[in-house]
């Protein structure tokens, strides 16, 4: 068994969490080799090189990695993934992207939003929205597993992992890079944040977010969003919290005005403490919040932002 | 230019996953089925390429039992010109893995070459999330995920992508394999008389012999099961009391 983890870097910046907690996956089996390629290595592979269980980390430092495009990776590294029994991927728009393009080109299927690693063969990972479990055995030669990251610790810092340097000879000239806007916020990143405040549709527009960000803020935490909130263009798509959008499970979550669709609770059931607010007291979300409230979100949340 | 788009016919949106009582998979015996949310994203906006006079025609696939039918004349009530069944189930309960899905678009891509294929990002019954990047490598070709936003040029197609973090643009070389995200647009309801239209469109229907693929299974099933579920806790009987509560776990 040799296991390969694709470090995920956006712009030279080491995406730390979602990374950690893929080497914990891959752990699970053994000893892990972890690829970090992009336009700068130097900071990013300093930080791999002391994740526990990490064995080697292979630095590629190549401008056709600046983006991490998936044909940068699919069509220049297939042979050194290919030496590998095992390749985890965080399931984030990263791993999403670049993994079943690799099993494509492995003919190998691939074992998508990994929740559990089993055995080296076998896996468990969430259907239908996270209302089934399903294990699944792999028969495939090499294994690609993207990992839900929110089911799994980052790994400590106290390895010292060997550097070693790889080359590549082709290029992308598939896809060309344009531009990146991403959004500059001094929040917590969603999937790894301690406390998410989240609205749904009840927050009845986009000005009126500025309630839920208002109380994520004074609690230091992110904001977040049902499908329902992001369809009706309340909040950006990278806030939405639900199977179509991202999984996470924080200390505390905090859902204002969501009825608690069930693709919704898939993306956020794991949490520790869960606490809704709702003036419906039927809404479904009750049935998993450890703590309710039945109230107007109008008058409830400005009132607990004062509060706490 | 010729768009492909392969739809799937999933369970409704709408209707809750039922594990069957065996726990060998989710039930679908009588219950509804229709066409995947997200292929139906891309979908329309193949019918938008196509209304804007980017595109000649509108080719929809389905792969699975016969019923798929339904979907695809829904497809092609929405505005597909003509649609391909593959038939390579003869029970629903038998999901065919997005790696052969792939191999089974891939030569039907090398038949009918499409200049773009449009799919939905995942299905939302395996939640794979894969045919797309699966049949861009196997074709070779260029590959823009999660889409928000396309725009078709003359050699290649300026897609904005929803990735972590925020919005990517790129530029896909054509032909190219799209996949789409929710926020692309909202898919039409199908009229009555482009339903009644739709009876007379051709549907052809192929078995995956026919194109040379095999099908395999590379991920056996060993067992499905309910998650474990949350119990309902406390409903407070005042914002003070919440207050108390949210204090207690932060940072905690």
């Amino acid at each position: 068994m040799k296991i390969l983890v694709l470090a995920e870097i956006n712009n030279g910046e080491l995406a730390e969490d979602q990374t950690s907690k893929t080497v914990s996956a891959a752990a699970t089996l053994g000893k892990v080799d972890v690829l970090c390629a992009s336009s700068q290595c130097s900071d990013a592979s300093t930080k791999i090189t002391k994740m526990e269980n990490v064995e080697n980390v292979l630095v590629l430092e190549d401008e056709l990695f600046a983006q991490s495009l998936a044909e940068s990776y699919s069509e220049t590294l297939i042979d050194t993934i290919n030496s590998y029994s095992h390749v985890f991927a965080p399931s984030s728009s990263f791993g999403k992207n670049v993994l079943p393009r690799i099993g494509g080109m492995l003919d190998v299927m691939v074992i998508s939003d990994v929740s559990k690693v089993i055995s080296e063969d076998t896996f468990e990972r969430p259907v239908y929205a996270g209302n089934a479990l399903q294990t699944v055995q792999s028969v495939d030669k090499v294994k690609l597993i993207s990992v839900r990251t929110s089911n799994y610790s980052a790994v400590p810092l106290t390895g010292s992992a060997n550097i070693k340097k790889i080359d590549c000879k082709s290029n992308n000239t598939l896809t060309t890079f344009i531009e990146n806007k991403m959004q500059t916020s001094d929040r917590p990143e969603l999937t790894s944040a301690k406390v998410v405040v989240s609205g749904g549709r009840g927050v009845g527009s986009k000005e009126n977010f500025e309630i839920i960000e208002g109380l994520a803020d004074k609690l230091g935490a992110a904001v977040g969003a049902s499908r329902a909130a992001v369809d009706s263009g309340f909040a950006p798509n990278d806030w939405q919290v639900g199977q179509t959008g991202k999984v996470v499970a924080p200390d505390l979550y905090v859902a204002v005005g969501i009825s608690g669709a069930i693709q919704h609770l898939a993306g956020m059931k794991d949490s520790k403490v869960i606490v809704a607010i709702n003036k419906d007291e039927e809404a479904p979300i009750f049935q998993v919040a450890d703590f309710g409230l039945v109230d107007d979100l109008f008058k409830a949340v400005p009132e607990i932002e004062k509060k706490v | 230019m010729k768009i492909l788009v392969p739809v799937k016919r999933v369970l409704d949106y709408n209707v809750k996953a039922r594990v069957k009582v065996d726990g060998s998979g989710i039930d679908l015996a009588n219950v509804k089925m229709s066409m995947n949310p997200f292929d139906e994203i891309a979908l329309e906006e193949a019918i938008r390429i196509k209304e804007k006079g980017n595109a000649e025609e509108i080719i929809a696939v389905s792969i699975g039992v016969q019923q798929n039918q339904e979907t695809l004349r829904t497809a092609l009530a929405m505005g597909a010109d003509r649609a391909i069944l593959v038939v390579a189930a003869d029970d629903v309960h038998n999901d065919i893995e997005p790696l052969t899905v792939a191999n089974i678009l891939a030569a039907i891509a090398l038949k009918e070459g499409p200049s773009l294929i449009l799919c939905g990002k995942q299905a939302i019954d395996n939640d794979f999330n894969a045919t797309a990047q699966m049949l861009s490598a196997k074709l070779k070709w260029s590959q823009a995920t999660f889409a928000s936003e396309i725009d078709v040029k003359k050699d290649m197609v300026r897609v904005t992508r929803e990735v972590d973090g925020g919005l990517q643009t790129i530029d896909a070389k054509i032909p190219a394999v799209v996949s789409v995200d929710l926020r692309l647009n909202e898919p039409r309801y199908a009229s009555l008389p482009n339903i009644m239209k739709a009876k007379r469109k051709p549907l052809e229907e192929i078995s995956p012999a026919d194109l040379g693929v095999e099908i395999t299974q590379r991920l056996k099933i060993i067992k499905t099961k309910e998650p474990d579920s949350r119990e309902a806790g406390l409903i407070l009987e005042n914002i003070d009391q919440l207050v108390e509560k949210i204090q207690e776990n932060v940072g905690g």
